[in-house]
């Protein structure tokens, strides 16, 4: 069967289940991706119903169509140029009258729509009952009764979608706003000389492009006047006239005296198309934040929550991250056991396995902490976190909502960031961003457990406590520096909807979950892939690598010099033996501290050297923290293998070993500090790149990570010479 | 008739929209929310830390900054 393509964009407030009649409506065939050129989320599902393919688009949920934010610029774009079928507008139906608004918007633009009024039980229950005929013929629009929770009224809204793109009737000229009638001549007036001026090539009825020039709508105005040509003169002052037409009779802005007018218009057709019983809400919602946002309680229990969630994720996220440590380490293992020796091999265990399977161990995290998100989401508690978070982040320039993100970057900074998509301001997204790598992720602590621990023995809690506490300082005063400086501008206002608690869907809780874990694992595929193949390069090679002392002969030398020797008396033997193991274990960690030094990788260690000098850090540890651009853990490892740590014990061995070094307590924490701020590893790298979709920023947020690291190191080691430590 | 500003109305009483000041976006977002003249809003409450607050205008809950709504004219009832 040839079946014909349609195209339906749903259009709604926040808040109003338009989600969840999207997940009702394309289930598993929705698609995540972005819109062009911005961070805002772009969601498709493509359905055969009734012998119709159909594209559903989900934009952005919004307010307005007035074009401040980025989310209603895309969805105005959407509707505008990209010409859907149909518009489905999901109405709330408890909250009809601010609904309505962008309804109204949407009517003013020439398209199709369609409304369905969500949640009607709700409201009903709540004693307003909706005239749905009524509203449908004040506003000339089908109206379709949904559930979205009960997954009720989708066929409907299908059927009645298709039957209204198949309609050829042109969109009814009347029953839009009308305003009042100084303002209709305004109108009048300017659509007349667009009409004269901008014959043919208008790309937007003349009536909506004369409302939105006289309400100073920066995006069109600008496109009207390029496409006016000669006129363009005459076209801005005819619309300053108008504009000033209307300025003077009504004493304020244009577009505020229409925003007024459309909600007097909004108020009409509520008072005919809804009876009310109840006036004021009595409902479990209110009673809820009695308790969550309580004056007294409020606060420890966002403390509990945030505390179970982090609980969760790193905690009980340990466990499978382990089965998971075990699988790559079984793999490796049999790979190790079954392939022959060759350079390939060498880069599969060493470059792809080890690489890919030190960031594959965040999956857990990522699913426990989504899972988590999506239910605070869901429920409507991430609105409250915000409420309750706002005096303070509002502090650093940020909203109340940057709060969750920045706190799971004490855990791991990638679903920390990743979880900035909460975030509706393009700039808070970005601001958040660039600071979150500064709260110090757990991959860190090692390093600071031993650098601290070896160095300041009883007194490292406290050392390791004021580097978490300088990361959190120095995040502040950035975020106060880039809102001054390159992020210029307010943050966003914080007229923010507190929407009614609600129970999640199972179903979408799910869906948000698979939807990270396969933006995470698609990530594996590429940039970590590739970046770990170049780190194994530059540590594997060059291949063949004079050494200094002739390590295999000695090895050998010592192997057959045990089995000469060997006494017939067993403890002696024993005792020979353990002395052997002693100094091969000796010999070959030499040998391998002598291949790393004298590897490509060893090679740029010692090229950096003069970087690193002014801050107190030798060859060897900036080596460590170049391996630790791949993973922040693998610096310890790195350190261990350069100073020769020997012993069962790697954290002990390393401790004795570097307190018997030429490194300071002044350098360790120079190095701490270092480490605290420099670029953040790999896979975080690969989420900025990914979230912001900028490379620009990506390269600030390293070049500025590693130029403030560099200057707080280098502060910290002269200031501590200077005071004489 | 004595007006007030949004942010001195304390918590449980109600006003009714006079004014809406400030300027620019922040302004035209207040009114697309439903805050305009003439509008009945009640305040739920404040935050823990007396910053934002909530208020129920047309059948919603929404929260507003005290800076913000130092900038709406209000009239109590």
């Amino acid at each position: 069967m040839n079946s014909r393509k349609l195209i339906i964009a749903l259009a709604g407030n926040p808040n109003s289940g338009k989600t969840t009649i999207f997940n009702n409506l394309t289930g598993a065939h929705q698609k995540v991706g972005n819109w062009s050129g911005v961070t805002v989320e772009k969601k498709e599902g493509v359905i055969t119903r009734h012998g119709y393919e159909l594209t559903i688009i989900d934009l952005p949920g919004t307010y307005s169509l007035t074009p401040f934010s980025i989310e209603e610029i895309v969805a105005r774009n959407f509707v505008l140029d990209a010409h859907p079928d149909v518009v489905i507008d999901i109405i709330d139906a408890s909250n009809l009258e601010r609904s309505l608004y962008l309804a109204t918007q949407l009517r003013e633009i020439d398209c199709k729509v369609l409304f369905a009024l969500n949640m009607a039980d709700m409201a009903k229950s709540r004693g307003v009952k909706i005239h749905a005929d009524k509203l449908s013929e004040l506003l000339d629009v089908p109206v379709v009764f949904t559930v979205g929770n009960k997954n009720e009224g989708m066929d409907a809204l299908l059927k009645k979608a298709i039957e209204l793109a198949e309609n050829t009737r042109q969109t009814p000229e009347g029953r839009k706003v009308h305003y009042s009638p100084d303002i209709e001549t305004a109108v009048a007036d300017l659509q007349n000389f667009i009409h004269q001026v901008l014959p043919e090539k208008l790309p937007y009825s003349e009536r909506w492009t004369a409302v939105k020039l006289i309400e100073d709508d920066k995006i069109v105005h600008e496109r009207i006047l390029s496409l006016s040509g000669d006129h363009q003169q005459a076209l801005e002052a005819q619309i300053r006239l108008a504009r000033q037409y209307i300025t003077d009779r009504f004493d304020d802005d244009p577009e505020i005296i229409m925003t007024d007018e459309r909600y007097g218009f909004i108020a009409g057709i509520v008072k005919e198309a809804v009876t009310a019983s109840a006036r004021q809400r009595v409902d479990i919602s209110r009673n809820i934040d009695l308790v969550l946002t309580n004056r007294f309680i409020g606060f420890p229990i966002f403390i509990l929550f945030i505390w179970g969630m982090f609980q969760l994720t790193f905690s009980v996220g340990k466990y499978p991250q382990e089965w998971i440590t075990a699988c790559v380490h079984a793999l490796s293992a049999a790979l190790e056991m079954h392939l022959p020796d060759s350079l390939f091999k060498d880069l599969l265990l060493n470059g792809v396995i080890a690489g890919v399977g030190s960031v594959i161990v965040f999956l857990p995290n990522i699913l426990i902490l989504f899972f988590c998100i999506s239910l605070f989401e869901d429920t409507g508690y991430m609105a409250r976190t915000a409420f309750l978070m706002d005096k303070i982040m509002h502090a650093i320039g940020l909203h109340g909502k940057s709060f969750i993100p920045m706190l799971m970057g004490f855990g791991c900074n990638v679903p920390a960031i990743m979880a900035t998509r909460t975030l509706e301001s393009e700039k808070d997204r970005i601001l958040t961003i660039l600071i979150t790598p500064f709260m110090s992720c757990s991959a860190k602590l090692p390093i600071y457990i031993v650098l601290a621990g070896t160095f300041f023995a009883t007194r490292a809690g406290t050392v390791i406590f004021i580097i978490y506490l300088t990361g959190v300082v120095l995040s502040i005063i950035t975020g106060r520096l880039l809102r001054t400086t390159l992020l210029k501008g307010l943050d966003a206002p914080f007229v923010m909807e507190l929407p009614p608690y609600r129970i999640p869907m199972a179903k979408s809780v799910m869906i948000h979950m698979w939807e990270r874990s396969k933006m995470f694992l698609k990530k594996m595929g590429n940039i970590i892939l590739i970046g770990s193949i170049v780190i194994w390069t530059l540590s594997a090679f060059p291949r063949h690598i004079e050494y200094s002392r002739n390590y295999e002969a000695e090895i050998q030398n010592l192997q057959s010099r045990g089995a000469l020797q060997m006494p017939g008396d067993a403890a002696a033997r024993r005792t020979l033996e353990k002395e052997t193991a002693a100094a091969m274990d000796d010999i070959k960690g030499q040998m391998q501290a002598e291949h790393v030094e004298k590897s490509y990788m060893g090679q740029l260690g010692k090229l950096l050297a003069p970087v690193f000098a002014p801050i107190g850090i030798d060859w060897r540890g900036s080596v460590a923290l170049l391996s630790g651009f791949v993973a922040k853990e693998i610096v310890v490892s790195t350190l261990g293998i350069l100073y020769v740590a020997r012993g069962d014990n790697k954290t002990e061995a390393l401790r004795t070993a570097l307190a018997s070094s030429d490194m300071t307590p002044l350098s360790a924490v120079s190095m701490l500090v270092f480490v605290l701020l420099y670029l953040p590893c790999l896979a975080t790298i690969a989420t900025i790149r990914r979230e912001l979709r900028s490379w620009k920023w990506t390269a600030f947020s390293i070049g500025y990570s590693t130029s403030l690291a560099w200057v707080m190191a280098f502060l910290v080691y002269h200031g501590g010479r200077f005071l004489g430590f | 008739m004595k007006f007030m500003l949004l942010s001195d109305i304390k918590q449980g009483h109600k006003a009714r929209i006079v004014r809406v000041g400030g300027s620019g976006a922040l302004r035209r977002r207040i009114f697309e929310m439903g805050i305009i003249k003439g509008t009945e809003v009640y305040i739920e409450k404040y935050a823990p830390l007396k910053d934002p607050l909530e208020l129920i205008v047309k059948g919603y809950h929404l929260s507003l900054r005290v800076e913000e709504a130092a900038q709406i004219t209000v009239e109590p009832i």
